[in-house]
């Protein structure tokens, strides 16, 4: 059996999938994070809760939102509430994983959405802004980060923390008020699965995508990685997987 | 309470309750009064050059878009926005119509950045942008709601997020955990669609709500845009689903596919190919000014904008609607 072909963006959806278990409630953004809880609840995540910050809870995903407060996000749900209701369900300790994108990330997975370069105002590049994605990293327990993998992305500091992630490192997110437990869990990107090393609270490899090596992953990176003595690797997608994204997640080709 | 920093971001609304609460007794109709108006006659009477202005849902989903494009249209200028936006918010910066930004997120969701705000922003035409998160600004106008100076909450903390806004952060005086203040925005105009309401302002909207909950109690003038106006006998036979009241109204318009090109949901589908061509056209100052110059200023209302994109296609728009 020859392995089917797929794009790196198509990879980083299923595997980000494969990171969301059964049964848990997920804040989910704007974008991929949206096609990988699509795609879960379609696999292995039938009774997944999505959660989107404008009210929807517990929509089934038949169709992929488009934008965090449409239709699809509460179609056939459990709730239709307001942004008061699911940011403050986040804030009592309800929602168990929260899925963000960026522009950048830092070793302390640190994410910027809103501003490239050294200045805030005028700046050099004007990005969207926090949206919920500040939120979300401050309440959920913990934060699945999703996003390509290079080196404009993965820098030493970026250019403006957004959304925290560990902040300046160990305890840092206490000493700043933020609930105790909580942050960035996981980062999947398009070469690797990453975590955060306890001690240190920096990013670590746990395992590298189909066909890139540990270098490629270091060569990417525009920090130094923890790279543990035993790297695993990541499955390719499945048929069954690249079958549901491009068929039924998504048909129109807004992402893959 | 003790301070412990304060975000470097200016309040770009003071916050005064006990002016508010005056406004609220006098300058406001406590009694049942009809309200319907054009869009034309809501946005001259109150919307104002240099106003503090905020709109809900956002641009593609359940958008003021009849009332936003009626605002480029009468070219009202050194608008303060609360900045939660897509489509209408882009229109304004696209028209150069906005001086000042509480902003949260302004872009294009499956689209990418918003080049009209880039441009703006790049280029110093918005003179400030103070920095909030989609719950933080909405707590702001939770805050006004409640008439309470502020609301101390669990985001924003240890970030440039809470650096560039108008925040504080301070010491619980009940359990000394850390918390970031939450000030409370007093919007002058607000602008929200919905599903029905009747003459005097009683609004209904179907599925989520967003924050138009917090957002109609903010706000000093409040223009409602309905897809339909319904008798009150309606809105009295389910009184439970009335999330904006009466009082809180100053404006009633009638404005079927009032969120066209978003999206109205169990009503009609968002146009895929009509929010393209925005984004295609936002993309360069020329392309921009063509657009505005076609779908704003060469139409004289929304009536005659729904003209130009022709009935088939709002029909079609409508029979995509998916269901419950």
């Amino acid at each position: 059996m020859t392995a089917p072909n797929y794009n790196p963006t198509e990879l980083m959806i299923c595997l980000a999938a494969r990171q969301i278990p059964d049964g848990v409630t997920a804040f989910i953004g704007t974008g991929i994070p949206m096609l990988a809880a699509s795609l879960a609840q379609k696999m292995h995540a039938p009774n997944l809760i999505p959660v989107f910050e404008f009210g929807g809870t517990g929509a089934i995903l038949k169709r992929l939102p488009r934008a965090v407060g449409e239709g699809r996000t509460f179609y056939r749900g459990l709730v239709a509430s307001g942004i008061c209701d699911t940011m403050e369900t986040a804030a009592r300790g309800f929602i168990d994983y929260g899925f963000l994108g960026g522009a950048q990330i830092d070793p302390y997975g640190n994410l910027n959405s809103t501003i490239i370069g050294p200045q805030h105002h005028p700046p050099k590049v004007r990005l969207p802004g926090s949206g919920g994605a500040n939120d979300v990293g401050s309440l959920c327990w913990r934060t699945i980060i999703i996003i390509r993998h290079d080196k404009l992305r993965f820098v030493p500091k970026v250019d403006f923390i957004t959304t925290p992630g560990y902040l300046t490192g160990p305890g840092a997110r206490e000493a700043a008020g933020l609930p105790p437990g909580t942050g960035p869990y996981r980062v999947v990107s398009t070469l690797a699965l990453l975590d955060f090393d306890e001690e240190t609270k920096r990013m670590r490899l746990l395992a590298t995508n189909p066909g890139v090596t540990v270098e490629q992953v270091i060569e990417n990176t525009g920090f130094e990685l923890i790279i543990p003595d035993h790297v695993g690797q990541n499955d390719p997608p499945t048929e069954e997987e690249l079958r549901i994204l491009r068929e039924e997640v998504d048909p129109e080709r807004f992402y893959i | 309470m003790r301070i412990l920093e304060s975000g470097m971001g200016e309040l770009l609304q003071p916050i005064d309750l006990d002016e508010f609460r005056e406004w609220n007794r006098e300058k406001k109709a406590h009694g049942l009064v009809d309200k319907r108006m054009t869009e034309q006659e809501a946005i001259s009477r109150f919307v104002y050059d240099g106003c503090y202005i905020g709109t809900e849902l956002y641009g593609t989903v359940r958008a003021p878009m009849s009332l936003a494009r009626e605002v480029v249209r009468q070219g009202k200028k050194d608008l303060r926005v609360a900045g939660q936006g897509v489509l209408e918010l882009d229109l304004w910066l696209g028209a150069h119509l906005v001086k000042t930004l509480d902003i949260t997120y302004i872009g294009l969701e499956v689209y990418g950045t918003s080049n009209c705000l880039r441009r703006e922003v790049e280029s110093g035409r918005v003179e400030k942008v103070v920095e909030w998160s989609n719950g933080g600004i909405t707590w702001r106008f939770k805050a006004a709601s409640m008439g309470v100076p502020f609301i101390p909450v669990r985001s924003m903390l240890g970030t440039d997020t809470f650096r560039y806004s108008a925040a504080k952060i301070a010491e619980c005086p009940f359990t000394g955990m850390k918390v970031c203040l939450i000030p409370a925005l007093i919007l002058d105009v607000g602008l929200i669609h919905v599903h029905r309401a009747d003459k005097y302002g009683n609004a209904q909207i179907e599925g989520i709500s967003g924050f138009a909950f917090e957002l109609a109690r903010a706000s000093k003038r409040l223009i409602i845009s309905a897809e339909e106006i319904v008798d009150t006998e309606e809105i009295r036979r389910y009184p439970d689903r009335t999330i904006i009241p009466y009082y809180l109204v100053d404006a009633v318009v009638h404005a079927p596919f009032g969120s066209y090109p978003g999206e109205m949901v169990y009503m009609y589908e968002r146009d895929e190919e009509a929010i393209r061509e925005w984004v295609e056209a936002s993309k360069t100052e020329e392309g921009t000014q063509a657009y505005l110059n076609k779908y704003v200023y060469g139409v004289a209302n929304h009536q005659e904008y729904l003209e130009l994109v022709g009935w088939e296609r709002l029909e079609r728009v409508k029979a995509a609607v998916e269901g419950r």
